[in-house]
This record gives C-alpha cells, structure tokens and sequence, in this order.
C-alpha cells in the first residue's frame, strides 16, 4: 500500500476532482432542457467583451514581432520574406496562444471569481433551492461560450496581427498593400489555418471548465474566491502549453508542417 | 367533538449526520405541524442550520428519514425534488440574492422554471410586485442588489422566497446581522406572511424577540438532538440550567 502514496498527493486529487468535474459537464450537456439565453448572454460577456483586449494585442504582436524579425533577416538577404514569415508565425502559434493566455488572464479569472463568490454567498445553493440545476445554468453555459468564444477571438487576433505585420513591415521597409498580402497568403495554407483553429477550441474549452471548476469548488470565504480566481489563471494557462504541445505533436505526426 | 388529526408537513426520524469526527446531529427527531411557526434555537455550531439544509435536500443527512409534504426527500429523483422545492421557500442568513440581476430579475428567477412561458408572460410582473408589495419594497423593483440596505435584501430575499407561493417557509437565522429595530420589523413580517400566505415556518434563530414575536412552539437542539420542546412561555420559565441560559 506504501506505492500508493503518491496517489494522496494534492495535485492526484485535484486531477481526479477536475476530470470528475469535466465528465459532470458532458453529462449535464448531454440532457434535454439546455439554457439558451444565458449561453448567448454569456458569449456576449466573454466575447464581446474581450474583443478590444484581443484586437489590442493582436495588432501590437504583429507589429513587434515584424520589427524584431527584420535585423535578422535583412543579415541574411532575406527581408524580401518578411511578410511570409511573419505570418505563418504568427497564425500557426504565436496569435492563437496569446488570445488563449490573454483570456486564461480574463475569462478563467473572471469565471473563477464570479462562481466563487456566487459559492461562498449561497446563492447557489438558493438556484438549487429555486428549482434550477447551477452546474447547467452557470458551467455548462460559461464553458460552451467560453468554447465557441476563444476561437473566434483567435481568429480575429490572427486578422488584426497581420494587419500590425503590414505596419511592421512598412516602418522600415516599403512594401505595398498588395504585395504585402499577396506574400502573406502566398504561404498560408489551410494546414496552417486548420490546425491552428482547432486547437484553439480545446483552449477555450480548458480555460471555460478550469475558471468553472476553480469558482464552483471555492471555499473559505472571500479569501477562498481570491485563491480560485488566482488559481484559475495559473492552472489555465498551463493547460493552454500543454494542449499546444500535444496539438504541435499531432500536427507534426499528421505531417502537417 | 371529533378531534381532527393533522398529518405533519415536515417529520425528521432519527436523522444523523456528521462532518469528519464532528457529529452534527444525533438521532435527531422532529414534526412540524400544518400552520406551525417552529422555531429552532440552538448555539452557534449546534446544527441547525445544517438540519434545514437536509430538510431541503441541500446537505444529505447520513442515516434516517426526512418526509416533507409527504414526500421521503431522500428518495426523491432531481425531477421530483425540484417540483417539490417550489413548495418550499428557503430564506438564507446571507440572503444569497443574485447580485448581477436587479431586484425583479432576482424575484422572477424561480418562475423561470415553475412556470410556463405563456403563464411568465401573463403574471410574472404581477406577482413580482404583488411579493415586493407584502414586503413594502415596491420601489426597489428595478435596483441592484448593492443599492440595498442589510433589511431591504432580506426582505427582497424574503419576497423572493414566497415569489411561488410555498407551503412550508423555511428561514435560516433571519435577524441576524439586523439592528433591533430592523429586526423587529423582520420578524412581524415574517408573521404577517406566514398568516397571508398560511404557510408553516421553520425557523432557525437565536434572536429572543424574533423567537417571542414568531414562534408558536420552540424545539432546543443542544448535542445534536432535541433537548426540550414547548412554547417560548414553557420554555423561559423553565429551571433547567441548559435551557435557563438561553432565557437570561
């Protein structure tokens, strides 16, 4: 019994109770009588209100990572490639991972302190009371929006970076509109596009059912809400790694680099 | 004369339960008669809270039986037991209102689920204002919860709680946190209600004027079972020394 030890470690636990937690989300989806109207109110909350978050970013990422690159490749002889560069960088992994760490940042936390304190002040316990099923009403809705919402973030991340890559490019350089995005999509194929966008489900998945998880299991009053909004962001965001590493491998293995 | 035998609307039988080493309540045995305003004294950490929690299903009891309304709670499918909760209202110590939704929101969110879309349509709005009306706070209808005073929420939260017109009102330390005079007015609220609404309450207090002003009987929960049954009178008058030091 000695081997089994490991398995009281905090981190099996907490493992266990969020894979416990997941397969109560598939359960709940799976049975009639779903919450359409705080689904769409909250891909309003999560979408609409991290747009300008994203939008910022995404331009600003462009255009930082275009005047980094240039040096680089103008030692090379190769600054006629910077459009294409940049843009494969940027769509394949660089904008769906920051939009996906930047709402780990927003939505997790924001999920995880809403939730929890709606815990530590019973009012899920009074939903329960009222008739209404919380875990369908306040996680199946937060984590499907949360799902559908990352994604498009994403993609609008990867439009305006380009955008700020175009600026990027014209800073130092000369090069035209049309040429610009001629380059740009000369490279980008759908094998970029395609797996890049999937994965970007699984993020707003993880980041909807970790900020869900971490404010529905909150504890120990308003220092407990602090400690899952906190909790949420980090765990989050490490899952948001993970799943890029699991999707670079499958990316690779389908030969898809 | 023919006596009439009224069955109990809420009858607890040998119900334990415990959180680790502690054990909460002991055997614990209670009925609540139709009409009946029972009030649960106790010191802090006795269990009474966590009793009406396993009266409505929010906290399962370890071993015994629960029958509210004639219906074992225990035994009840999700379906059944969330028909039955629109019979109960439950009024919580931290009044748990909803604090992204105004007040009408908060007062129309169980009908979400008891009544239809047509009957919402009809008569959500009249019986939202005829429930803030009873507890004369009209005019708080389209406010936020964070624009209420400690009393306004617990009347909203109390308004919110007969929005479905329950039989059975269950209050969970309804005066605590409340200054005197607030807490008087709670408390005749709480009668006025009871007999509008005829509905049988339960309530968890360690407020002696809420106790007065509201009970017709009192049960003492002392080590987790029912130390003493009676009226407030019975049971202030009583020379027992664990009842006495309730009453000082």
């Amino acid at each position: 019994m000695k081997y089994l030890k490991f398995l009281d470690n905090e981190f099996f636990k907490e493992a266990g109770e969020l894979s416990h937690f997941t397969a109560r989300f598939f359960r709940e989806l799976s049975k009639p009588k779903q919450e359409y109207e705080e689904f769409i109110n909250q891909c309003f909350w999560i979408g609409y209100k991290t747009l300008m978050l994203v939008g910022v970013t995404g331009f600003i990422m462009g255009l930082v990572l275009t005047i980094q690159s240039r040096p680089t490749l103008v030692e090379f002889g190769a600054e006629s490639l910077l459009p294409s560069m940049v843009s494969v960088s940027l769509v394949r992994e660089i904008a769906p991972v920051i939009t996906a760490l930047i709402c780990a940042g927003k939505i997790g936390s924001g999920l995880g302190a809403e939730l929890g304190s709606m815990k530590v002040t019973e009012q899920i316990d009074a939903m329960e009371v009222s008739g209404t099923n919380p875990f369908k009403y306040l996680v199946v809705t937060r984590v499907l929006a949360a799902t559908l919402m990352v994604p498009i973030l994403s993609s609008l991340a990867n439009a305006i970076s380009l955008y700020g890559g175009f600026l990027g490019v014209n800073i130092r350089g000369d090069v035209s509109w049309n040429l610009y995005w001629f380059q740009v999509f000369k490279i980008l194929s759908f094998g970029d596009v395609i797996p890049s966008l999937i994965k970007t489900f699984f993020f707003g998945f993880a980041i909807g059912i970790v900020g869900c998880y971490k404010g529905f299991s909150s504890q120990k009053g308003t220092e407990g809400v602090g400690r899952s909004a906190t909790t949420a962001v980090i765990v989050a965001s490490l899952m948001v790694f993970i799943i890029d590493l699991i999707a670079v491998q499958i990316t690779d293995l389908l030969g898809l680099t | 004369m023919e006596q009439v035998v009224k069955n109990p609307v809420i009858e607890v039988k040998n119900v334990n339960k415990s959180f680790g080493d502690n054990h909460v309540l002991k055997n614990f045995s209670m009925s609540v008669l139709p009409g009946e305003n029972l009030v649960i004294l106790g010191k802090s950490g006795s269990g009474k809270s966590v009793l009406i929690k396993c009266i409505i299903s929010l906290i399962q009891a370890d071993e015994g039986e629960i029958i509210v309304l004639n219906s074992p709670i225990q035994e009840l499918e999700q379906d059944e037991l969330d028909h039955l909760r629109a019979e109960i209202g439950f009024l919580f110590q931290s009044n748990a209102l909803y604090d992204s939704m105004t007040v009408r929101e908060n007062l129309e969110f169980p009908l979400r689920i008891h009544w239809t879309k047509e009957e919402r349509a009809k008569g959500a709005e009249a019986a939202v204002k005829e429930a803030l009306e009873d507890v004369g706070l009209l005019h708080t209808i389209n406010m936020m919860p964070s624009e209420l005073s400690g009393g306004m929420k617990k009347r909203v939260a109390l308004a919110r709680s007969l929005i479905l017109r329950p039989k059975v009102i269950l209050y969970d330390e309804p005066t605590t946190g409340l200054d005197p005079i607030t807490s008087r007015e709670i408390s005749e609220l709480m009668v006025s209600v009871q007999k509008k609404y005829n509905a049988t309450s339960v309530i968890i207090s360690h407020d002696l004027n809420c106790i007065k002003i509201t009970s017709n009987r009192v049960i003492m929960l002392i080590d987790g079972t029912c130390y003493a049954d009676g009226t407030y009178d019975e049971l202030s008058k009583s020379t027992d020394p664990k009842i006495k030091e309730f009453f000082e």
